[in-house]
């Protein structure tokens, strides 16, 4: 098959044009509105998947804006896809088409939906250029864009309170982050004279100014991630932003950890292993630290999970845990760099960041699909749903199996790789993985006994299922967990262990444009 | 296409699916051989409690804040800590950022 070489430009070009069409659009029929941003995203999870054909069939591609020609000075911007850049992709397609479906009945009653959808395309932008850019400024200005239009969907509801000083707090944390990322940049620019990843990663010292650029790549985008202690953002966002935001926020949250990957793997690459000041191998060092915040995060996560009594902000803490597991499989995989179960750790992680996605964000659209039909968000006031929503029901049910890690869901698969390689560098780390996923289940088992077992309550004798778009959104999502707990060798075959293969192989980033003549 | 390898076994979702099945029927078959003595409407579904009268259907519902109370009780002064530390100040969110920012610089670069 032949695919076009500007696709990457599309992938990103496509949700930014449509987010500038949207409002225009939305002048004609509102209705009109809706069909055109699902088709924009359509379009575009599309365009993703023949990227990503691409990559795993051909390899490493590469779209160059602006000036092709070496000889002339170079003022251009490289986006350069491999298969963890189109697993990302993925992930991010797949959530946000999921998330406009679900958007057409549940924000129905809502005002400004033209700013929403707009808000929401620009975002799919900011966020799939991330994943997809070559270059650490061109990573920071969609960092940027993605951060800025989150905010804005988080105070959509801005009848709240709650809901404006949640967006104030993630754009102070967000900003501050990225003004660190864009310190770290200048540093290495400073150094190096640029601002291609691969260029850097060739190029890279490990001096002092490298190492300062590091910890201040980490640490901003490990906040930006949620990793504990710097969670603190994260279950107020989640919290209050609408339902299919929680969800659009899980993937823009994974495109920082993505950030982080790319800089530890990437630009980082060929210096890993060099000795650190602590006399202790680079890799060593920054991995056991990755495992601290990964172990403080899955306790943190899963001990204020259970106290909670709001819906949403009990899941947002139940994501800080799984969040948790991504970094502990992360931090194993580069502890342990070179090691058969460095490599399962990292299988572990890189697919447990897609179950990651699909798990909470189901769990967050059930949240919205009660509060949908129940307009309650509080666990103590709810009871006896089953009765009347009946699929919803059963669409928790799959979630929350899957987030607990109960086979034979997604969340078992990749949790058990996590487990077995972690168990290989540290058994304590494996106890501590498994205790959590029995309290994860703990959590879950007393929101599904809160809110749907037990006896009718009057105030709800009249609750009705959701509409069928809301109830095929998440059907999607419930069909993608089973399938990948179903067919978990077919997933890691061809998408997981691609990506991570990629991840690891640096050089072969690096190749494709030092001394590639691109 | 079912069977993953994690390094020191395996896992195929299949196998446990059949025997989830198995469990299932053999349950279903033991659950036949039960009393059958049961009748609806009658004094046997009637609820005691201990000659108690019966509370209002939605006042038996355990809310969601009592449900481990056990457990939370017991850690009670690990969970005092945890809120404290919860405080939801913005300045206190960019402090862990600080602090974390610190160590790596204590471990990495100094």
């Amino acid at each position: 098959m032949n695919i076009p070489e500007y696709t990457p430009a599309l992938v990103v070009a496509i949700p930014l044009l449509g987010a500038f069409l949207t409002p225009l659009v939305g002048r004609v029929n509102d209705k009109l509105r809706n069909i055109f941003v699902i088709l924009i995203l359509a379009i575009n999870a599309m365009l993703v998947a023949l990227l990503s054909y691409d990559v795993l069939v051909n390899g490493i591609q590469t779209y160059i804006f602006g000036a092709k020609d070496l000889s002339y000075p170079i003022v251009r911007i490289l986006f350069e896809v491999d298969a963890m850049s189109v697993f990302m992709a993925i992930i991010g397609s797949i959530v946000l088409l999921v998330a406009v479906i679900y958007s057409w009945a549940f924000m129905k009653e809502n005002t400004g939906l033209d700013k929403y959808y707009t808000l929401i395309l620009l975002l799919t932008a900011g966020m799939l250029g991330m994943m997809l850019t070559g270059d650490m400024f061109n990573f920071f200005v969609f960092l940027e864009i993605t951060s800025i239009s989150s905010c804005a969907l988080i105070a959509f509801r801005t009848d709240s309170a709650e809901s404006i000083e949640a967006a104030f707090k993630y754009i102070v944390v967000s900003a501050i982050g990225a003004l660190f990322v864009l310190f770290a940049i200048a540093l290495l620019y400073g150094q190096y004279d640029a601002l291609n990843i691969a260029a850097l990663s060739n190029a890279i010292q490990y001096t002092f100014l490298d190492k300062i650029a590091l910890v201040l790549l980490i640490a901003a985008l490990g906040m930006k991630s949620g990793i504990a202690p710097m969670h603190m953002w994260l279950p107020d966002s989640y919290g209050k932003a609408p339902a299919t935001i929680s969800l659009v926020l899980v993937s823009a949250t994974l495109a920082s950890l993505y950030g982080a990957l790319r800089v530890i793997f990437t630009l980082y690459g060929n210096v890993l292993s060099t000795i650190s000041n602590s006399g202790i191998p680079l890799n060593v060092s920054i991995g056991w630290l990755i495992i601290a915040l990964a172990v403080v995060s899955i306790i943190i996560g899963v001990i204020m999970a259970l106290i909670q009594s709001d819906f949403k902000r009990l899941i947002a803490y139940g994501a800080v845990a799984e969040i948790g597991y991504m970094f502990l499989a992360i931090g194993t995989g580069i502890a342990a760099l070179g090691t058969q179960y460095g490599e399962t750790a990292l299988t572990g992680g890189i697919f447990h960041i897609m179950n990651d996605a699909m798990d909470v964000g189901l769990l967050f659209l059930v949240a919205g699909a009660i509060y949908y039909s129940t307009k309650e968000s509080s666990l103590n006031k709810m009871g006896g749903f089953a009765r009347n929503m009946k699929y919803t029901t059963i669409l928790f049910i799959i979630g929350f199996l899957a987030v607990s890690g109960i086979p034979p869901m997604n969340g078992f698969a990749s949790k058990l790789l996590i487990y077995e390689s972690t168990f290989m560098l540290n058994p304590i780390l494996a106890i501590i993985a498994i205790l959590g996923s029995i309290l994860l289940l703990a959590i879950f088992v007393k929101v599904f006994y809160s809110a749907f077992m037990g006896p009718e309550i009057p105030r709800f004798k009249n609750v009705k299922e959701v509409p069928k778009s809301m109830l095929f959104a998440m059907g999607i999502i419930a069909c993608i967990i089973i399938f990948f707990g179903l067919f978990p060798e077919l997933v890691i075959t061809n998408i997981v262990e691609p990506a991570k293969n990629a991840l690891m192989g640096y050089s072969g980033y690096v190749s494709q444009i030092v001394g590639g003549g691109i | 296409m079912f069977t993953i390898e994690t390094g020191s076994g395996f896992w195929n979702p299949i196998i446990w699916v059949a025997a989830m099945v198995i469990a299932f029927l053999v349950t279903y078959i033991l659950r036949s051989f039960g009393n059958k003595s049961y009748k609806k409407n009658t004094e046997q579904t009637k609820v005691f409690l201990s000659g108690n009268p019966e509370y209002q259907k939605e006042k038996m519902h355990v809310k969601a804040d009592n449900l481990y109370w056990g457990f939370t009780e017991s850690l009670k002064g690990f969970y005092s800590l945890l809120k404290k530390v919860h405080t939801g100040n913005t300045g206190d969110y960019i402090l862990w950022f600080v602090i974390i920012l610190a160590i790596f610089f204590i471990v990495e670069v100094i």
